[in-house]
């Protein structure tokens, strides 16, 4: 691509950012990996029930070096602690809690997002590949809004918003926001609108890095 | 007083046979029988299809069990993790067989097969590859997959507390699929880290009753399989 690799928002703000737009005692999953950020970053006042799939509710940090459980894990099968007011459960009242539509906001990492909010984020499709799934096409099915939390292109420069998704779909119409190192870019209706601009980032710089057409930020709300 | 206690691990899985469908509890290494899988491949039965959310990790427990050719397919949701290479390898020599199947579908097809439900509807995979070639069908306007339940010949679970009537409590996140299991399998078989006496866990708290339970065997001091693979050690 001839497009330069632009900073915009770092890995935190982004995180931040997402934060920033989840309501007071929402009950949240976060996907594995950039998502798990979002924990850090609760607003003042505002106070967020992690949920993890495989079994817990109330999830809190990572504990301290030498307290890891090996019975105490996350989704990505990392140690975590419980806040006041944990629960554990099975894996069946897990899923209906996702697939019943209980959890209100679910923020995942994406390979590729389309104008519709079709989300690709579980396999490039390759030969080779080992396919893998775990819970992310439940999650999708079954959360109110999926948030999007992703670098704005591939590490060589390649859209991941697009007009269609050339990988395998995770879920069709799920994803309504993305947070980008670029910009925070709305799905509607319509496709892809600005939302925000990262400092120091220019309309055409964001469209230019996006393989759809993308809506100008609306004027006043 | 029932006792469904046997003494061993090689008792509680010497009825498991060639070509059985074995499900096995755990995410990850939370909740694994891990002595129980050994047991297992001491035992040697083949052809065998298990059914667990991930592949196992590094060369012991599920992961080892794979990698003695005793395993003829894997029904699971993620059969990818850091140190995951046994599964892997044999998949792309065309050596084992692998239904993908999403981590809340397995769940649910477990917990519908102990629950005598044959088959159900979920919007999971809609519109994706993995619903290719299933029935659906839109009910109050959203498409939905038909699922088909599952059972099991054979279940190898880990819990916390059980009573030697086969009541059980569970650790924290390693109760994640073990209750559905139980409730799926002709022949459940738990390995148990305390054994505890008749009464003494709260009813008000019994997490999977004991009418799901066969065998008990009390396995006091459980491996940690992140301790063994980070010294890179193997089973047998």
């Amino acid at each position: 691509m001839s497009n330069p690799q632009l900073t915009g928002w770092s890995r935190e703000q982004m995180a931040q950012l997402a934060a920033s737009d989840i309501p007071d005692r929402s009950y949240v999953n976060l996907g594995i990996g950039m998502p798990e950020l979002v924990a850090k970053y609760v607003p003042k006042g505002r106070e967020f029930i992690y949920h993890t799939e495989n079994g817990l509710l109330g999830m809190g940090p990572a504990p301290e070096l030498g307290d890891e459980d090996p019975e105490l894990i996350n989704a990505g099968k990392k140690p975590v602690t419980t806040n006041p007011g944990a629960s554990f459960f099975h894996h069946g009242d897990s899923f209906a809690m996702i697939r019943g539509g209980h959890i209100d906001i679910c923020v995942l990492g994406a390979m590729q997002v389309s104008q519709h909010g079709d989300l690709a984020n579980w396999s490039t499709g390759a030969p080779d590949a080992i396919p893998a799934v775990g819970g992310a096409m439940d999650l999708i099915a079954g959360v109110k809004t999926i948030f999007v939390i992703t670098q704005h292109t591939t590490k060589d420069g390649t859209p991941k918003l697009v007009e269609q998704c050339t990988y395998p779909l995770t879920g069709k119409q799920v994803v309504t926001k993305i947070y980008s190192n670029l910009a925070i870019i709305d799905v509607t209706s319509k496709g892809f609108q600005l939302s925000q601009l990262a400092p120091g980032i220019t309309f055409q710089q964001v469209a230019d890095r996006t393989d759809a057409p993308l809506m100008p930020q609306k004027l006043e709300q | 007083m029932i006792d469904k206690q046997v003494k061993s691990t090689a008792q509680a899985v010497a009825d498991i046979c060639d070509g059985a469908h074995v499900m096995i509890g755990g995410f990850g290494e939370a909740g694994s029988p891990t002595e129980l899988i050994h047991a297992l491949i001491d035992q040697g039965a083949k052809d065998l299809t298990i059914i667990n959310n991930n592949t196992g990790n590094g060369e012991i427990g599920l992961a080892a069990l794979i990698g003695n050719g005793q395993v003829k397919k894997m029904i699971c949701s993620y059969p990818r993790f850091s140190h995951s290479k046994i599964f892997p390898k044999l998949y792309r020599a065309g050596k084992i067989e692998l239904e993908l199947v999403p981590q809340g579908t397995l769940a649910e097809r477990i917990r519908a097969g102990g629950a005598g439900i044959p088959a159900f509807y979920t919007a999971t995979t809609v519109g994706t590859q993995l619903a290719t070639g299933k029935e659906t069908r839109t009910i109050e306007g959203r498409d939905y997959v038909l699922e088909y339940g599952l059972k099991a010949d054979f279940a190898l679970i880990k819990c916390e507390h059980a009573d030697p009537t086969g009541n059980l409590t569970y650790n924290k996140t390693a109760r994640n699929f073990n209750p559905l299991m139980c409730m799926a399998a002709k022949l459940t078989i738990v390995q148990a880290r305390n054994m505890v006496e008749v009464g003494a866990i709260d009813p008000e708290h019994v997490i999977t009753p004991n009418i799901f339970v066969d065998l008990i065997v009390e396995v006091s001091d459980p491996l940690i399989e992140a301790q063994m693979i980070a010294q890179n050690e193997h089973y047998p």
